[in-house]
């Protein structure tokens, strides 16, 4: 009879032992990814599939199970709304048990999905957005943001240029948050290296006709002509400056290029134009290697934002391992421990704010002589630390 | 009789569904089914086709969203502010719009729905592309926590009734009567001494102000009032919704603002988001080509045909 | 610089000029919504949709087939024009005897389907369309740079929509058509195929679209929803001109884009919306349009 209570007594502490390092192991048995990106629209290029792309390769790199259990990934379009995307993430956290949102793009849909996810303390993996808000104003112990940010645009590209005598500033802006942001950020720098800015014009996103917008920045008066804008908005503000010969008296200075926008510019115009990059394909075996296999499967060259895509997957999915739990403070805290280090991740470190700290590129569009290859767009003329780039931590934003 | 049954039924379907279906869905389907019945005010009962509902939608659902962002207003005060300012506005855009008709009443609407776009894109209060993001659902009457899924829906289910009951009235009463005779014959209304201009601007306020009731109560459920609820593509969305179902019928729009949402949920997640625009544009063509009086309005010519 | 009231009027003149452009593709879209409405009483909201796949049509054009930009300028509006022609007689006919509102939906369908299959296939961040080497460079004028394409945007959308006036009002051709506008039977008894008029009508007017979409594409990205946004402000022209006049339509088209420019140089903000206010104050005083006729 003793003996039998012993049993039972051994059996229900095994039961709560089993049961106990459940909790603390992987929540539903599966760890279940969503990719929320802009399919559609005009961010779907830098990101999009790609960057669906990109998980997948990560999963599968990684084996498809961590500790024992399957990776699972689903992916919606936000359509670059904040209340798509919003509304998608609740539905994925409240409903379909996923536990981690990655791709966010479009800065407006970040800002309204980490709002939803940090209630919910589900951790917020950021690939390609540019606003710097949500490692500060924003910040959250629950937010990872990895490939670059707008305060590493602006210190990467102005600096240099105003240090190198181009004082007067003009700048043709994005009409949201992420164009005010980049604005602010490289008004600030500018004014702290000794230069001015003599003026600015906002113009609406998905803007069609730049051309009075040209005229103005002509009639200012500066020295260089910032473009704070990004994609479309960037290519066609762009062509508009060579077109009114603004290109020829004037340095035009893209703040946010991709690789894909690159792509798509005439040499003609882009060559010689400076921009600051996370990422560039063809820097070394390592980038060319990975890159191969992206391409071999999505058809173009990676963008820095899909390449940032593949590097934090893995790191995330290392640090699940590492913590042996899928649980959000635990696998936060092995992320910040270890050191992000891949072809993408260079020198780097995960900074308690949820910034990642990486080198990052000056690059300059090659101009069409010498292009080897189709895809054969930059020269890397310099790499920025990564201390150098990004803004140190705000003291609010240092969750341990 | 048969017709209380039906609401019978109805009622208790809403009453258990959240048990079964996620209730964000739900209260998502409530919010467009009653901002498609508000459209279905004048374009199934007066005949007019404003292609510019958005911007009351919108209007209702930014009012709400700055109140309960920078005021401690509880969430019935913040719905009641967004219905009553959406209806101001409606009763401007109204003043104008009536002034023409048919195809020009489509594109003035349109114009002026535009018009606010721009506004909200670019008034320092509205959150620009970001929208207003973070609205708190907040406490009812400063007792019941909404922050709970299921409070939430009912109290959006309460809203919709409200909503539902409130246009059912207005079509059943003399003033709904002369409404319908203006979409019939208009220039015999006015021969009949009614002033049509203002009846159809009293019409416009009421829709407006319905559709505000939408746009607010959707700002709660979602936590966010953005660009898209004043886009003219959600203008036409409403309009997608209502000729599907079936316009001018009770529960056409809120068969279309089903069947709409349920396809935009579906093809939403994965490969085929893509296809969400194609979609919709085919559904239109189809409606419009092959059954004008949509789901509702066939289904009751069949029940007529077989049955009478 | 020349400054008068203390403003700058180089810059004003700049602007002045570009607004004229801009309105050069206004003078087309309302131009050809404006010979539909007359003949057929419909709006065709696909009509920016048309302008989208012009300007795609020249680009595939040149990328799958080699067709330079002065062959595309010719070619394109004539496939636009057929395609019209198709879209009429299997979708818009069927209906037309319907509410004209219907119509209205339909083309609304139309567009989104189109709008949505380009992006669909090139997604939507803008295809590159090289100037042609003819029209590169520019004049130096003594107010600002003008670029010699922009100032055949100009010249060409001018031609075209002059040439389209004087066929409709001077010529015989034009008598039938405005003839088969206030009385179709009649026409029908006279011998005259008015239902092919109106098809041709038809087309002839979706390519004016298709031809403003050629012409864009070398200066605006070619892009899915590059005729969604332009076709809002042209529906408030189309009000501001009222449908009564083709003419109308053309100088309410080109006045339109100069009161934008001059908007954009004197108060910014405001050049997003001030083509809408202006409709607003004109349905206030005239509502039925500065060239409209019916009350």
């Amino acid at each position: 009879m003793k003996a039998m209570k012993k049993t039972l007594l051994a059996v229900a502490m095994t039961v709560a032992a089993t049961t106990g390092v459940q909790a603390a192991g992987i929540s539903n048995d599966v760890v279940k990814i969503g990719v929320l990106v802009d399919m559609g629209g005009v961010y779907a290029d830098i990101c999009g599939q790609g960057c669906v792309t990109a998980v997948e390769m990560a999963v599968e790199d990684f084996g498809g199970t961590v500790l024992g259990k399957p990776i699972e990934i689903v992916s919606a379009d936000d359509q670059n709304k904040p209340d798509v995307g919003s509304a998608k993430v609740r539905q994925w956290i409240e409903n379909d048990n996923v536990d981690v949102v990655t791709g966010l793009v479009a800065s407006s849909v970040t800002g309204a999905a980490t709002k939803v996810l940090t209630d919910a303390k589900k951790i917020a993996l950021i690939s390609t957005s540019a606003s710097n808000a949500f490692t500060t104003k924003a910040c959250s112990p629950y937010n990872v943001h990895w490939t670059y940010n707008v305060a590493a645009l602006a210190n990467g590209t102005v600096k240099p240029m105003v240090a190198a005598g181009k004082k007067k500033w003009f700048f043709i802006t994005a009409d949201y948050a992420f164009g005010h942001a980049l604005e602010g950020i490289a008004t600030k720098v500018i004014e702290s290296s000794g230069g001015e800015v003599v003026g600015a014009v906002r113009a609406p996103f998905g803007t069609t006709d730049f051309s009075s917008y040209v005229l103005q920045a002509q009639a200012s008066g500066a020295d260089v002509v910032g473009l704070a804008n990004a994609g479309g908005d960037f290519v066609n503000s762009l062509k508009t400056a060579a077109e009114f010969g603004l290109t020829e008296t004037t340095d035009v200075a893209g703040l946010l290029v991709f690789t894909n926008n690159a792509l798509a510019l005439d040499p003609a115009i882009a060559a010689g134009m400076k921009a600051t990059s996370g990422f560039y394909w063809d820097m070394d075996d390592q980038t060319r290697e990975w890159s191969a296999r992206f391409k071999a499967r999505h058809g173009v060259i990676p963008s820095m934002g899909q390449a940032g895509q593949y590097s934090m997957t893995m790191h995330y999915l290392n640090a699940i391992k590492a913590a042996g739990t899928d649980e959000s403070d635990a696998v936060m805290k092995k992320m910040k421990e270890t050191k992000p280090d891949d072809f993408f991740a260079r020198n780097a470190t995960l900074r308690n704010d949820g910034r990642m700290v990486h080198d990052m590129l000056l690059v300059s569009i090659k101009d069409a002589a010498s292009r080897k290859s189709p895809d054969d767009i930059y020269n890397i003329e310099e790499v920025i630390p990564g201390d150098v780039a990004f803004n140190p931590m705000l003291p609010e934003c240092d969750f341990k | 009789m048969k017709i209380n049954k039906l609401y019978l039924f109805l009622i208790v379907v809403a009453l258990v569904a959240p048990s079964l279906v996620y209730p964000v869905f739900l209260m998502k389907l409530l919010c467009f089914a009653l901002f498609a019945c508000a459209f279905n005010l004048l374009l199934g009962f007066v005949g007019l086709l404003s292609f510019g509902h958005a911007a009351f939608l919108g209007t209702g659902g930014y009012i709400t969203g700055y109140l309960m962002l920078e005021t401690g207003i509880t969430p019935e005060l913040g719905i009641l502010a967004g219905t009553v300012g959406a209806g101001l506005l409606g009763a401007i855009y109204g003043k104008l719009a009536v002034k023409r008709e048919g195809i020009y009443f489509a594109m003035v609407t349109l114009a002026l729905a535009q018009l606010a776009f721009f506004f909200y894109l670019q008034a320092p209060f509205s959150g620009g592309e970001d929208g207003l993001q973070g609205v708190r659902r907040g406490a009812l009457f400063g007792l019941i926590d909404l922050s709970d899924n299921f409070a939430m829906y009912y109290f959006v289910l309460a809203i919709f009734i409200f909503g539902f009951w409130l246009i059912h009235r207005t079509v059943h009463s003399p003033f709904g009567q002369i409404l319908k005779a203006i979409r019939e014959n208009e220039p015999r209304a006015v021969s009949l001494g009614y002033n049509v201009n203002d009846y159809k601007w009293v019409a416009f306020i009421i829709s407006s102000a319905l559709a505000g009731l939408a746009g607010s109560t959707k700002t709660l459920v979602f936590q966010l009032a953005s660009l898209t609820d004043v886009h003219w593509h959600m203008s036409g969305e409403v309009v997608l919704m209502t000729l599907l179902g079936g316009m001018g019928t009770i529960f056409g729009p809120l068969v279309g603002a089903g069947v709409v949402v349920s396809i935009q949920n579906l093809l939403s997640g994965g490969e085929l988001g893509n296809y969400i625009n194609i979609v919709m544009g085919v559904i239109f063509i189809i409606c419009v080509l092959a059954f004008r009086s949509g789901l509702v309005g066939e289904f009751q010519k069949l029940m007529k045909k077989n049955f009478n | 610089m020349a400054t008068i009231f203390g403003i700058n009027l180089f810059a004003l003149s700049g602007q002045l000029l570009v607004g004229l452009i801009n309105g050069s593709f206004y003078a087309l879209l309302s131009l050809g919504l404006a010979i539909i409405f007359g003949l057929l009483k419909i709006i065709n909201f696909a009509q920016g949709a048309m302008y989208m796949l012009g300007a795609f049509f020249a680009w595939m054009a040149l990328n799958y087939m080699g067709i330079n930009y002065w062959w595309a300028l010719i070619l394109v509006p004539i496939a636009i024009g057929l395609l019209a022609i198709l879209m009429e007689r299997f979708l818009v006919r069927p209906i037309a005897n319907e509410d004209h509102l219907y119509s209205l939906l339909l083309t609304f369908g139309i567009a989104l389907v189109l709008q949505g299959a380009f992006t669909h296939i090139y997604g939507s961040s803008g295809l590159p369309y090289q100037i042609p080497d003819e029209l590169k460079g520019g004049t130096k004028l003594p107010f600002m740079y003008l670029p010699n394409y922009r100032a055949w945007i100009i010249v060409s959308s001018l031609v075209v929509c002059f040439s389209t006036w004087w066929v409709i009002e001077k010529t015989k051709l034009g008598a039938y058509l405005r003839a088969g506008t206030e009385n179709p039977q009649l026409m029908q008894g006279f011998g005259i195929n008015v239902p092919l008029i109106t098809t041709l009508t038809f087309g002839f007017g979706v390519a004016l679209a298709g031809f403003a979409g050629v012409l864009a594409a070398p200066v605006y990205s070619v892009s899915p929803d590059m005729g969604s946004n332009i076709l809002i402000v042209v529906f408030a022209i189309v009000v501001i001109g009222g449908m009564g006049s083709i003419g109308g339509a053309i100088l309410t088209g080109l006045m339109m884009g100069v009161v934008e420019g001059l908007t954009k140089f004197f108060y910014p903000e405001a050049s997003t919306t001030v083509i809408f206010l202006f409709m607003v104050i004109v349905l206030l005083v005239k509502p039925a349009g500065l060239f409209g006729k019916e009350a």
